[in-house]
């Protein structure tokens, strides 16, 4: 089971800003650690993995739920 | 000679030789040198309009988000998006792609898109105020963020934004109306070398 060092909802917004909320999040965490972020904007999807493959970060999920789109990614 | 012949002969040898080994080494090596490079993009921004000022800070903010080295130069209409008070409006006159359509009421309602004479937006006084007020208000509805937001957010990000220096004084705007960050005042001559070298390279 993974832990989550931080979480992150950027339920509602839209792009681009999931992934600008995201960076800064990324930013404040330690290389380990592992940040959890929520999105409804459906482009989060395909542009989080886009984001995770850019940066380097490593996408550990990406999946749907009633909240909507959640997201964990491991800082690299 | 034969020696001549000999070293011909070699040099044939040594090249194909060569050859194989770039075909062989080059490609991985090539894609190591673009992994390990900052990717880097460079926009040029000459527009002024609400719906005009989205995407370069859009694209800006992005980029920056990704890791990118971006600069922005602004000329013409685009110094607009660097004063201090952004004010941008839109105009749906001349515009004739943009959709007209209501941010409230019920889904039909919402849904539909309002035919717009020409004549009914050039002649209504303050026409333009309010398709700016239902623009700003649709982003606000779709939670996407505002012109301010996203240019503060190029700034924290280190987006390096320039601006044109013979378009401040053709408008005649003084460098006070701009807001601090910006960090050059220069003219084509400066940015080209840094176009030029950039990765993406966009006139918006």
């Amino acid at each position: 089971m993974t832990t989550v060092a931080e979480k992150l909802d950027t339920r509602g917004m839209n792009c681009p800003l999931p992934i600008l909320k995201t960076r800064k999040a990324i930013n404040q965490i330690n290389i380990g650690e592992i940040l959890e972020v929520t999105a409804t904007d459906p482009g989060s999807v395909k542009d989080m993995a886009s984001f995770c493959e850019q940066t380097g970060n490593r996408l550990v999920a990406s999946n749907e739920s009633t909240d909507g789109y959640v997201f964990l990614i491991e800082k690299a | 000679m034969s020696g001549t012949a000999e070293n011909i002969a070699d040099n044939a040898q040594l090249d194909a030789w060569l050859n194989s080994r770039l075909d062989e080494l080059l490609p991985e090596k090539l894609e190591e040198i673009d992994a390990s490079k900052t990717p880097s993009m460079s926009i040029i921004a000459t527009k002024g309009t609400l719906d005009w000022a989205y995407p370069p800070f859009i694209l800006a903010s992005t980029a920056a988000a990704l890791g990118w080295k971006v600069d922005i130069f602004f000329t013409f209409y685009g110094l607009l998006l660097l004063k201090k008070k952004l004010d941008a409006n839109v105009s749906p006159l001349g515009n004739p792609a943009m959709p007209m359509k209501m941010p409230f009421g019920p889904q039909w309602f919402q849904d539909y898109d309002w035919p717009m004479p020409n004549l009914l937006m050039a002649g209504i006084p303050g026409f333009e105020k309010v398709a700016t007020g239902l623009m700003k208000k649709t982003f606000k509805n779709k939670g996407v963020a505002t012109v301010e937001e996203l240019r503060s957010l190029c700034l924290e990000a280190d987006v390096n934004m320039v601006a044109c220096q013979m378009t401040v004084d053709v408008f005649g705007f003084s460098t006070d109306d701009f807001i601090p960050e910006v960090t050059d005042y220069v003219g084509a001559t400066s940015f080209l070398p840094v176009a030029r070298k950039s990765d993406v390279c966009l006139f918006i």
